[in-house]
Protein backbone atom coordinates (compact mmCIF):
# COMPACT_ATOMS: atom_id res chain seq x y z
CA UNK A 1 0.00 0.00 0.00
CA UNK A 2 1.28 3.39 -0.92
CA UNK A 3 1.08 6.00 1.81
CA UNK A 4 1.60 9.54 0.80
CA UNK A 5 2.82 11.77 3.56
CA UNK A 6 3.19 15.44 2.86
CA UNK A 7 3.12 18.49 5.05
CA UNK A 8 0.64 20.14 2.70
CA UNK A 9 -1.83 17.31 3.11
CA UNK A 10 -1.29 16.90 6.84
CA UNK A 11 -1.12 20.46 8.04
CA UNK A 12 -4.01 21.40 5.78
CA UNK A 13 -6.27 24.43 5.48
CA UNK A 14 -8.48 23.28 8.34
CA UNK A 15 -5.56 22.85 10.77
CA UNK A 16 -4.22 26.24 9.76
CA UNK A 17 -7.59 27.85 10.31
CA UNK A 18 -7.75 26.35 13.82
CA UNK A 19 -4.25 27.67 14.51
CA UNK A 20 -5.10 31.09 13.19
CA UNK A 21 -8.29 31.54 15.21
CA UNK A 22 -6.84 30.06 18.40
CA UNK A 23 -3.39 31.61 18.08
CA UNK A 24 -1.94 28.26 19.19
CA UNK A 25 0.77 26.15 17.58
CA UNK A 26 -0.75 22.69 17.32
CA UNK A 27 2.67 21.16 16.69
CA UNK A 28 3.63 21.99 20.27
CA UNK A 29 1.37 19.18 21.50
CA UNK A 30 3.30 16.01 22.38
CA UNK A 31 0.22 13.95 23.21
CA UNK A 32 0.78 13.53 26.94
CA UNK A 33 -2.98 13.46 27.53
CA UNK A 34 -2.89 15.71 30.59
CA UNK A 35 -5.72 17.81 29.13
CA UNK A 36 -7.98 14.81 28.71
CA UNK A 37 -7.07 13.40 32.13
CA UNK A 38 -8.02 16.58 33.94
CA UNK A 39 -11.04 17.50 31.82
CA UNK A 40 -14.21 17.46 33.95
CA UNK A 41 -16.42 16.69 30.95
CA UNK A 42 -14.20 14.19 29.12
CA UNK A 43 -16.63 11.44 30.21
CA UNK A 44 -19.13 12.88 27.73
CA UNK A 45 -16.66 13.37 24.86
CA UNK A 46 -16.21 10.92 22.01
CA UNK A 47 -12.61 12.08 21.47
CA UNK A 48 -10.32 13.37 24.18
CA UNK A 49 -9.03 16.93 23.68
CA UNK A 50 -5.52 15.56 22.98
CA UNK A 51 -6.93 13.30 20.27
CA UNK A 52 -8.74 16.24 18.69
CA UNK A 53 -5.43 18.11 18.48
CA UNK A 54 -3.74 15.12 16.88
CA UNK A 55 -6.59 14.70 14.39
CA UNK A 56 -6.38 18.40 13.52
CA UNK A 57 -2.68 18.04 12.83
CA UNK A 58 -3.33 15.07 10.59
CA UNK A 59 -5.78 17.19 8.64
CA UNK A 60 -8.71 14.94 9.56
CA UNK A 61 -11.26 17.72 9.34
CA UNK A 62 -14.33 15.57 8.96
CA UNK A 63 -13.48 13.32 11.93
CA UNK A 64 -12.85 16.33 14.13
CA UNK A 65 -15.99 18.20 13.13
CA UNK A 66 -18.25 15.23 13.67
CA UNK A 67 -16.92 14.64 17.20
CA UNK A 68 -18.75 16.26 20.10
CA UNK A 69 -15.59 17.18 22.02
CA UNK A 70 -15.54 20.91 21.34
CA UNK A 71 -19.30 21.21 21.97
CA UNK A 72 -18.89 19.52 25.34
CA UNK A 73 -15.99 21.79 26.35
CA UNK A 74 -17.14 24.18 29.08
CA UNK A 75 -14.16 26.57 28.69
CA UNK A 76 -13.20 25.92 32.32
CA UNK A 77 -9.50 26.19 31.37
CA UNK A 78 -8.38 23.23 33.48
CA UNK A 79 -6.57 21.82 30.41
CA UNK A 80 -5.05 25.20 29.64
CA UNK A 81 -3.88 25.55 33.20
CA UNK A 82 -2.20 22.12 33.24
CA UNK A 83 -0.72 21.78 29.73
CA UNK A 84 3.03 21.19 30.18
CA UNK A 85 3.65 22.75 26.76
CA UNK A 86 1.71 25.90 27.55
CA UNK A 87 -0.95 25.31 24.91
CA UNK A 88 -4.24 27.05 25.51
CA UNK A 89 -6.41 24.08 24.64
CA UNK A 90 -9.65 25.91 25.49
CA UNK A 91 -8.77 28.33 22.68
CA UNK A 92 -8.31 25.41 20.30
CA UNK A 93 -11.79 24.08 21.20
CA UNK A 94 -13.25 27.57 20.70
CA UNK A 95 -11.56 27.80 17.30
CA UNK A 96 -13.11 24.51 16.16
CA UNK A 97 -16.55 25.66 17.32
CA UNK A 98 -16.03 28.83 15.32
CA UNK A 99 -14.94 26.95 12.18
CA UNK A 100 -18.48 25.55 12.22
CA UNK A 101 -20.38 28.59 13.50
CA UNK A 102 -18.75 30.93 10.99
CA UNK A 103 -19.83 28.87 7.98
CA UNK A 104 -22.49 30.57 5.89
CA UNK A 105 -24.96 27.79 6.68
CA UNK A 106 -24.98 29.00 10.32
CA UNK A 107 -25.02 25.54 11.84
CA UNK A 108 -25.98 26.63 15.34
CA UNK A 109 -25.72 24.05 18.06
CA UNK A 110 -28.45 25.66 20.14
CA UNK A 111 -31.71 27.38 19.24
CA UNK A 112 -33.73 29.44 21.72
CA UNK A 113 -36.90 27.69 20.56
CA UNK A 114 -35.48 24.37 21.78
CA UNK A 115 -35.51 25.56 25.39
CA UNK A 116 -38.73 25.12 27.33
CA UNK A 117 -40.43 28.12 28.84
CA UNK A 118 -40.14 26.55 32.27
CA UNK A 119 -36.38 26.20 31.82
CA UNK A 120 -36.02 29.75 30.51
CA UNK A 121 -37.81 31.02 33.62
CA UNK A 122 -35.44 29.08 35.82
CA UNK A 123 -32.04 29.54 34.22
CA UNK A 124 -29.93 32.60 35.10
CA UNK A 125 -28.97 35.14 32.41
CA UNK A 126 -25.32 34.29 32.84
CA UNK A 127 -25.93 30.72 31.61
CA UNK A 128 -28.04 31.79 28.64
CA UNK A 129 -25.68 34.52 27.47
CA UNK A 130 -22.53 32.46 27.76
CA UNK A 131 -24.30 29.44 26.29
CA UNK A 132 -25.53 31.27 23.22
CA UNK A 133 -22.15 32.89 22.75
CA UNK A 134 -20.56 29.46 22.62
CA UNK A 135 -23.24 27.58 20.70
CA UNK A 136 -24.67 29.99 18.15
CA UNK A 137 -23.39 32.16 15.34
CA UNK B 1 -13.99 53.66 52.08
CA UNK B 2 -15.87 53.50 48.82
CA UNK B 3 -15.47 50.96 46.04
CA UNK B 4 -16.91 51.27 42.59
CA UNK B 5 -19.11 48.22 42.11
CA UNK B 6 -20.16 46.32 39.01
CA UNK B 7 -23.10 44.04 39.88
CA UNK B 8 -23.64 42.35 36.49
CA UNK B 9 -26.93 41.15 35.01
CA UNK B 10 -27.64 38.09 37.07
CA UNK B 11 -27.12 39.83 40.40
CA UNK B 12 -29.97 42.17 39.59
CA UNK B 13 -32.48 39.36 39.25
CA UNK B 14 -31.76 35.67 39.82
CA UNK B 15 -28.80 36.24 42.14
CA UNK B 16 -30.21 39.06 44.27
CA UNK B 17 -29.25 36.98 47.29
CA UNK B 18 -25.58 37.31 46.29
CA UNK B 19 -25.84 41.05 45.60
CA UNK B 20 -27.97 42.37 48.44
CA UNK B 21 -26.14 40.51 51.19
CA UNK B 22 -22.85 41.76 49.74
CA UNK B 23 -23.99 45.39 49.84
CA UNK B 24 -25.40 45.09 53.36
CA UNK B 25 -22.28 43.40 54.72
CA UNK B 26 -20.10 46.12 53.20
CA UNK B 27 -21.96 48.72 55.26
CA UNK B 28 -21.45 46.70 58.43
CA UNK B 29 -17.75 46.32 57.68
CA UNK B 30 -17.32 50.03 57.03
CA UNK B 31 -17.08 50.26 53.27
CA UNK B 32 -19.55 51.07 50.58
CA UNK B 33 -20.20 49.60 47.18
CA UNK B 34 -21.01 52.49 44.88
CA UNK B 35 -22.67 51.20 41.75
CA UNK B 36 -21.03 52.07 38.43
CA UNK B 37 -23.35 54.19 36.32
CA UNK B 38 -24.72 53.07 32.97
CA UNK B 39 -23.22 49.62 33.17
CA UNK B 40 -24.02 46.89 30.67
CA UNK B 41 -23.60 43.13 30.56
CA UNK B 42 -19.93 42.11 30.54
CA UNK B 43 -20.62 39.47 27.89
CA UNK B 44 -20.52 36.53 30.31
CA UNK B 45 -17.68 34.80 28.43
CA UNK B 46 -14.19 36.07 27.69
CA UNK B 47 -13.71 35.61 23.94
CA UNK B 48 -11.13 32.90 23.32
CA UNK B 49 -10.77 33.57 19.60
CA UNK B 50 -7.93 35.98 18.87
CA UNK B 51 -9.94 37.80 16.22
CA UNK B 52 -13.12 38.26 18.26
CA UNK B 53 -12.49 41.85 19.21
CA UNK B 54 -16.17 42.78 19.15
CA UNK B 55 -16.80 40.73 22.30
CA UNK B 56 -14.23 42.85 24.12
CA UNK B 57 -16.18 46.07 23.55
CA UNK B 58 -18.70 45.68 26.42
CA UNK B 59 -16.13 44.91 29.15
CA UNK B 60 -13.83 47.61 27.73
CA UNK B 61 -16.61 50.17 27.93
CA UNK B 62 -17.36 49.13 31.50
CA UNK B 63 -13.69 49.58 32.39
CA UNK B 64 -13.44 52.94 30.65
CA UNK B 65 -16.43 54.17 32.66
CA UNK B 66 -14.87 52.84 35.85
CA UNK B 67 -11.76 54.83 35.04
CA UNK B 68 -13.86 57.99 34.76
CA UNK B 69 -15.66 57.29 38.01
CA UNK B 70 -12.88 56.06 40.23
CA UNK B 71 -10.03 53.80 39.28
CA UNK B 72 -10.96 50.48 40.82
CA UNK B 73 -13.82 48.17 39.93
CA UNK B 74 -15.21 45.51 42.25
CA UNK B 75 -17.36 42.53 41.35
CA UNK B 76 -19.07 39.78 43.30
CA UNK B 77 -19.70 37.47 40.36
CA UNK B 78 -16.77 35.26 39.37
CA UNK B 79 -17.63 35.33 35.67
CA UNK B 80 -17.83 39.14 35.52
CA UNK B 81 -14.58 39.25 37.47
CA UNK B 82 -12.92 36.93 34.96
CA UNK B 83 -14.19 38.69 31.82
CA UNK B 84 -13.42 42.20 33.08
CA UNK B 85 -10.03 41.37 34.56
CA UNK B 86 -8.86 39.49 31.46
CA UNK B 87 -10.08 42.26 29.17
CA UNK B 88 -8.30 44.83 31.31
CA UNK B 89 -5.03 42.97 31.05
CA UNK B 90 -5.42 42.51 27.32
CA UNK B 91 -6.05 46.22 26.80
CA UNK B 92 -3.01 47.07 28.92
CA UNK B 93 -0.65 44.78 27.07
CA UNK B 94 -1.84 44.69 23.48
CA UNK B 95 -1.46 48.00 21.72
CA UNK B 96 -2.95 46.96 18.43
CA UNK B 97 -6.16 45.58 19.91
CA UNK B 98 -6.34 48.44 22.42
CA UNK B 99 -6.46 50.92 19.56
CA UNK B 100 -9.12 48.95 17.72
CA UNK B 101 -11.29 48.66 20.83
CA UNK B 102 -10.90 52.34 21.71
CA UNK B 103 -11.81 53.39 18.20
CA UNK B 104 -14.91 51.25 18.37
CA UNK B 105 -16.12 52.32 21.80
CA UNK B 106 -15.07 55.93 21.14
CA UNK B 107 -13.27 56.18 24.45
CA UNK B 108 -9.63 56.26 25.39
CA UNK B 109 -8.85 53.53 27.86
CA UNK B 110 -5.35 52.24 28.64
CA UNK B 111 -6.11 49.30 30.94
CA UNK B 112 -5.18 50.97 34.20
CA UNK B 113 -8.26 50.29 36.35
CA UNK B 114 -7.65 47.92 39.23
CA UNK B 115 -10.16 45.06 39.05
CA UNK B 116 -11.03 43.52 42.41
CA UNK B 117 -13.15 40.72 43.71
CA UNK B 118 -15.08 41.28 46.93
CA UNK B 119 -13.08 38.49 48.60
CA UNK B 120 -9.90 40.44 47.87
CA UNK B 121 -11.31 43.50 49.63
CA UNK B 122 -12.13 41.33 52.62
CA UNK B 123 -8.64 39.88 52.67
CA UNK B 124 -6.58 42.92 51.75
CA UNK B 125 -8.47 45.92 53.08
CA UNK B 126 -10.74 44.61 55.84
CA UNK B 127 -8.46 41.76 56.88
CA UNK B 128 -9.71 38.37 58.01
CA UNK B 129 -8.69 39.09 61.62
CA UNK B 130 -10.84 42.24 61.73
CA UNK B 131 -13.58 40.24 60.09
CA UNK B 132 -13.42 37.73 62.92
CA UNK B 133 -13.70 40.57 65.41
CA UNK B 134 -16.87 41.79 63.66
CA UNK B 135 -18.63 38.43 63.92
CA UNK B 136 -21.92 38.70 65.83
CA UNK B 137 -23.35 35.26 65.18
CA UNK B 138 -20.93 32.45 65.89
CA UNK B 139 -21.04 29.88 63.08
CA UNK B 140 -18.74 27.47 64.88
CA UNK B 141 -19.49 23.91 63.98
CA UNK B 142 -20.95 24.77 60.57
CA UNK B 143 -18.98 22.69 58.09
CA UNK B 144 -18.82 24.49 54.78
CA UNK B 145 -17.07 23.36 51.59
CA UNK B 146 -15.74 26.33 49.58
CA UNK B 147 -16.40 25.81 45.88
CA UNK B 148 -14.03 28.02 43.90
CA UNK B 149 -15.00 26.81 40.44
CA UNK B 150 -12.95 27.99 37.47
CA UNK B 151 -13.41 31.65 36.82
CA UNK B 152 -11.85 33.10 39.97
CA UNK B 153 -8.66 31.17 39.39
CA UNK B 154 -8.05 30.50 35.72
CA UNK B 155 -6.06 31.41 33.77
CA UNK B 156 -3.77 31.71 36.74
CA UNK B 157 -1.27 34.06 35.06
CA UNK B 158 -4.01 36.52 34.18
CA UNK B 159 -6.27 36.28 37.23
CA UNK B 160 -3.41 36.47 39.76
CA UNK B 161 -5.97 35.58 42.39
CA UNK B 162 -4.66 32.56 44.26
CA UNK B 163 -2.75 29.30 43.75
CA UNK B 164 -4.04 27.54 40.65
CA UNK B 165 -4.28 24.07 42.19
CA UNK B 166 -4.47 24.69 45.93
CA UNK B 167 -6.08 28.07 46.62
CA UNK B 168 -6.78 29.07 50.22
CA UNK B 169 -8.47 32.50 50.23
CA UNK B 170 -11.95 31.00 50.49
CA UNK B 171 -10.92 28.80 53.44
CA UNK B 172 -9.31 31.80 55.15
CA UNK B 173 -12.54 33.71 54.65
CA UNK B 174 -14.59 30.86 56.14
CA UNK B 175 -12.29 30.68 59.14
CA UNK B 176 -12.64 34.45 59.45
CA UNK B 177 -16.40 34.12 59.83
CA UNK B 178 -15.93 31.20 62.27
CA UNK B 179 -17.12 28.44 59.92
CA UNK B 180 -15.25 25.19 59.64
CA UNK B 181 -13.89 24.96 56.07
CA UNK B 182 -14.10 21.53 54.48
CA UNK B 183 -11.35 20.69 52.03
CA UNK B 184 -12.48 18.53 49.13
CA UNK B 185 -10.76 17.48 45.91
CA UNK B 186 -13.39 18.98 43.60
CA UNK B 187 -13.11 22.53 44.89
CA UNK B 188 -11.47 23.90 41.72
CA UNK B 189 -13.41 21.74 39.27
CA UNK B 190 -15.89 23.06 36.74
CA UNK B 191 -19.60 23.09 37.62
CA UNK B 192 -20.45 22.46 33.96
CA UNK B 193 -20.78 26.19 33.28
CA UNK B 194 -22.97 27.03 30.26
CA UNK B 195 -23.44 23.32 29.55
CA UNK B 196 -26.53 23.63 31.74
CA UNK B 197 -27.98 25.20 28.59
CA UNK B 198 -26.12 23.20 25.91
CA UNK B 199 -25.95 19.73 27.48
CA UNK B 200 -27.84 19.80 30.80
CA UNK B 201 -27.21 16.12 31.54
CA UNK B 202 -23.45 16.74 31.35
CA UNK B 203 -23.64 19.75 33.66
CA UNK B 204 -25.76 17.67 36.03
CA UNK B 205 -23.05 14.98 36.21
CA UNK B 206 -20.41 17.63 36.93
CA UNK B 207 -22.54 19.00 39.75
CA UNK B 208 -23.20 15.52 41.11
CA UNK B 209 -19.47 14.71 41.27
CA UNK B 210 -18.72 18.00 43.05
CA UNK B 211 -21.50 17.67 45.60
CA UNK B 212 -20.75 14.02 46.30
CA UNK B 213 -17.14 14.90 46.95
CA UNK B 214 -18.17 17.70 49.35
CA UNK B 215 -20.61 15.40 51.16
CA UNK B 216 -18.07 12.59 51.47
CA UNK B 217 -15.66 14.99 53.11
CA UNK B 218 -18.21 15.95 55.70
CA UNK B 219 -19.63 19.21 54.33
CA UNK B 220 -23.04 20.34 55.57
CA UNK B 221 -23.24 23.15 53.02
CA UNK B 222 -21.29 24.39 49.99
CA UNK B 223 -20.52 28.03 49.35
CA UNK B 224 -19.98 29.79 46.01
CA UNK B 225 -19.12 33.20 44.59
CA UNK B 226 -20.69 32.64 41.20
CA UNK B 227 -24.33 32.67 40.06
CA UNK B 228 -23.56 30.14 37.34
CA UNK B 229 -21.95 27.69 39.80
CA UNK B 230 -24.84 28.38 42.15
CA UNK B 231 -27.41 27.47 39.50
CA UNK B 232 -25.60 24.33 38.44
CA UNK B 233 -24.98 22.92 41.88
CA UNK B 234 -28.10 24.27 43.60
CA UNK B 235 -30.99 24.33 41.16
CA UNK B 236 -29.74 21.28 39.25
CA UNK B 237 -30.10 19.19 42.41
CA UNK B 238 -33.68 18.65 41.17
CA UNK B 239 -32.33 16.76 38.16
CA UNK B 240 -29.71 14.99 40.30
CA UNK B 241 -32.39 13.65 42.64
CA UNK B 242 -34.42 12.39 39.68
CA UNK B 243 -31.42 10.47 38.39
CA UNK B 244 -29.85 9.38 41.69
CA UNK B 245 -32.62 8.87 44.20
CA UNK B 246 -30.24 8.21 47.09
CA UNK B 247 -28.72 11.69 46.73
CA UNK B 248 -29.37 13.43 50.05
CA UNK B 249 -29.13 17.03 48.82
CA UNK B 250 -27.02 19.79 50.34
CA UNK B 251 -27.67 23.53 50.70
CA UNK B 252 -25.61 25.86 48.49
CA UNK B 253 -25.13 29.28 50.05
CA UNK B 254 -23.53 32.38 48.52
CA UNK B 255 -20.49 33.53 50.45
CA UNK B 256 -22.13 36.92 51.05
CA UNK B 257 -25.10 35.20 52.69
CA UNK B 258 -22.77 33.36 55.07
CA UNK B 259 -20.94 36.60 55.72
CA UNK B 260 -24.24 38.34 56.49
CA UNK B 261 -25.22 35.53 58.79
CA UNK B 262 -21.95 35.84 60.70
CA UNK B 263 -22.18 39.62 60.87
CA UNK B 264 -25.59 39.29 62.48
CA UNK B 265 -27.72 40.72 59.67
CA UNK B 266 -31.46 40.07 60.04
CA UNK B 267 -32.31 36.78 58.33
CA UNK B 268 -34.85 38.40 55.98
CA UNK B 269 -32.04 40.50 54.45
CA UNK B 270 -30.22 37.32 53.44
CA UNK B 271 -32.89 36.10 51.00
CA UNK B 272 -32.51 32.41 51.83
CA UNK B 273 -35.88 31.86 50.15
CA UNK B 274 -34.08 32.41 46.82
CA UNK B 275 -31.77 29.44 47.32
CA UNK B 276 -33.18 26.34 45.65
CA UNK B 277 -32.20 23.94 48.40
CA UNK B 278 -33.44 25.77 51.48
CA UNK B 279 -30.53 26.34 53.89
CA UNK B 280 -32.86 27.31 56.77
CA UNK B 281 -33.48 23.81 58.15
CA UNK B 282 -29.69 23.41 58.51
CA UNK B 283 -29.43 26.83 60.15
CA UNK B 284 -32.18 25.88 62.58
CA UNK B 285 -30.47 22.59 63.35
CA UNK B 286 -27.30 24.52 64.13
CA UNK B 287 -29.18 26.92 66.34
CA UNK B 288 -28.49 29.87 64.04
CA UNK B 289 -32.08 30.87 63.39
Amino acid sequence: MKIEVSRRKVHNEFAQKVEEISGQNLFACYQCGNCTAGCPVSFAMDLGPHQVIRFCLLGLEEEVLKSNTFWMCASCLQCTSRCPKGLDIARIMEAIRLVILRKKERLDRLEVAELSEEFLERVPQIALISGFRKFSS
Amino acid sequence: MEYLYFPGCTLYTKAKNLDEAGRECAKVLGFELKELSNWTCCGAAFPLAKDNIMALAPPARILARAKEEGGTLTTLCSVCFNVIKRTNRLIRGDEERREKINTFIEMDYQGDVQVLHYLEILKRDVGFDSLKAAVKRDLQGLKVAPFYGCMLLRPFEEMEFDDKEAPTIFEEFLEGITCEPVDFPYKIECCGAFQSVGAPEVAMECAYAILNSALKNGAEAVTTTCPLCQFNIDSMQREIRERYNDFPGIPIIYFTQLLGLALGLPIEKLDFNRNDVDPRPLMKEKGLL
